[in-house]
């Protein structure tokens, strides 16, 4: 097949393009969710973002905090935001970091004012963005302007035997073409780390790999309560055939197909060197690695699936996959992209691996996905421990 | 290029997946290994279901579960070929 060199998407001011036009209301913290969600109910077109942090964190943890929502507001499938706080300072904050992509962003907060004061400001505000947003169009955009993300979830052996490999094959014919690509889910890892190490293509890249899965790997020695046989794999796993964390880490692994990632990431860091696969420290909850994922400037989600997995994202569109036959019939209105053909082999990896290409430029051209159709948007942020 | 009952990925693998619905008791399966694109059989002991693993010889406890051509686990109880390989008889070597 030969493959399309550009697609269809919105210019951003920065340099960047999207694959969708969200105007979003983005809550800093927990006790601002209802204010956010009246502004997003008052003004057409324009989304809330609810979460259930923001208060009282510190160090590590309040800064992964500030680049979730500070990268959210960046995406590119992002063209405008109102950002609503508590008080003042948080909040400006984030309002001066989104601010520096040059799209249309303003801050508001709840003290001294109240809920209903608030709201009606940033309705006002919100609406002159929504309807601003509402005229971009959708230009030519070179392939190398797509970022893109996978994770796979609900995982069986037919992940690692088909869609998981489906995966690495696209990541293998777009790679030349210059795009960003990242991976994540350090603790789905475990067992396939050292192969995994050797995948760094630098020795900084594979020591910074590994340093990444021990400090993950201390911290499971030191809370685990017995072992992780319960969580890793999950009771899906177990019932789709996968036995031990090992079998589950080789079949993630394949999703790389045969690549080398060039830096490893800090959850919701956006990459720095240029094009290539990625490789960045996230939980393997899916909602939590894609909304670190989209907080890290990726604009279009690959998410192969075994006993079907259905999770969405607000602003990172995901395209979901399964090799599975019995998910593809009996949960079709979740598959993007059926790939079970590859059991039967009356379908190569070759040819899986243009359906999913045919199927992710639909979706990046505006095409919903099945999880937009059915109102998934799980926006998780990531809590690395208590509050003070 | 008839449909496979099993794949198996690596030709060192000591297990194979069920790639139909389910293996009946006694089936004489075709075993597809992508590797080298060569195909076994093995007859299926029991009813295994899709995405199931089945054992390619005797496996005795201690023995190393090889898929992917990679370590996946240990045997805690004793398998014959044609089995069921699944959390009853085998364990992760990380916890």
């Amino acid at each position: 097949m030969e493959i399309p060199k550009s697609f269809l998407g919105y210019k951003r001011e920065n340099g960047r393009a999207g694959t969708r036009n969200h105007v979003i209301i983005l809550p800093v913290d927990d006790i601002s969710n209802a204010c956010a969600e009246a502004v997003a109910n008052n003004i057409k077109g324009t989304i809330a973002l609810p979460h259930s942090y923001g208060r009282l964190q510190f160090g590590a943890d309040l800064e992964l905090h500030f680049r979730t929502m500070i990268g959210t507001g960046k995406n590119p499938n992002v063209a405008a935001v109102i950002v609503i706080g508590i008080e003042p300072k948080w909040t400006k904050r984030i309002v001066d970091e989104i601010a520096k992509t040059g799209k249309p962003v303003e801050g508001f907060h709840i003290e001294r004012t109240g809920d209903i004061g608030t709201i009606m400001k940033a309705s006002k505000k919100a609406q002159e963005f929504s309807q601003w947003a509402s005229e971009k169009q959708r230009e030519e955009c070179p392939l190398s302007d797509l970022w893109i993300s996978v994770k796979c979830g609900e995982s069986d052996t037919t992940s690692g035997l088909a869609s998981n490999p489906t995966v690495g094959n696209l990541m293998e014919k777009l790679e030349p073409f210059g795009v960003h690509l990242c991976f994540g889910e350090t603790s789905e890892l475990t067992g396939a780390e050292t192969v995994c190490a050797a995948r760094g293509a630098t020795p900084e890249a594979k020591e910074k790999f590994m340093k990444t899965w021990s400090s993950y790997n201390d911290f499971i020695l030191k809370e685990a309560t017995n072992d992780l046989s319960e969580s890793q794999p999950t009771a899906g796993n177990i019932a789709g055939g996968l036995t031990t964390i090992e079998e589950k880490a080789f079949g993630n692994f394949q999703k790389i197909g045969n690549l080398k990632f060039i830096d490893v990431l800090e959850p919701a860091e956006e990459p720095k060197k240029g094009k290539g696969l990625y490789f960045m420290d996230t939980s393997s909850a899916a909602a939590e690695c894609v909304t670190l994922q989209a907080a890290g400037g990726f604009n279009i989600h690959l998410f192969p699936t075994g006993q079907g997995n259905i999770i969405g994202n607000p602003i990172e569109p995901v395209v979901k996959l399964t090799a599975n036959p019995l998910t593809a019939k009996l949960m079709k209105e979740h598959v993007d992209c059926d790939v079970s053909k590859i059991l039967s082999r009356e379908m190569n990896l070759s040819q899986a691996g243009d359906e999913l290409i045919k199927s992710m430029l639909k979706v990046a051209n505006g095409r919903l996905t099945c999880a937009e159709a059915l109102g998934h948007k799980e926006f998780v942020m990531t809590k690395l421990y208590r509050s003070a | 290029m008839s449909q496979p009952d099993l794949i198996i990925h690596d030709e060192k693998d000591n297990v194979g997946v069920v790639v139909i619905e389910t293996t009946k008791k006694g089936q004489e399966c075709s075993a597809w290994i992508m590797e080298n694109d060569k195909t076994v059989k093995v007859s299926s002991t029991n009813e295994v279901p899709l995405g199931h693993k089945i054992a390619l010889k005797d496996l005795k406890e201690g023995d190393t579960i090889l898929k992917y051509g990679h370590d996946i686990g240990k045997v805690v109880k004793s398998i014959k070929k044609g089995d069921h390989v699944h959390v009853h008889n085998v364990k992760t070597k990380k916890w």
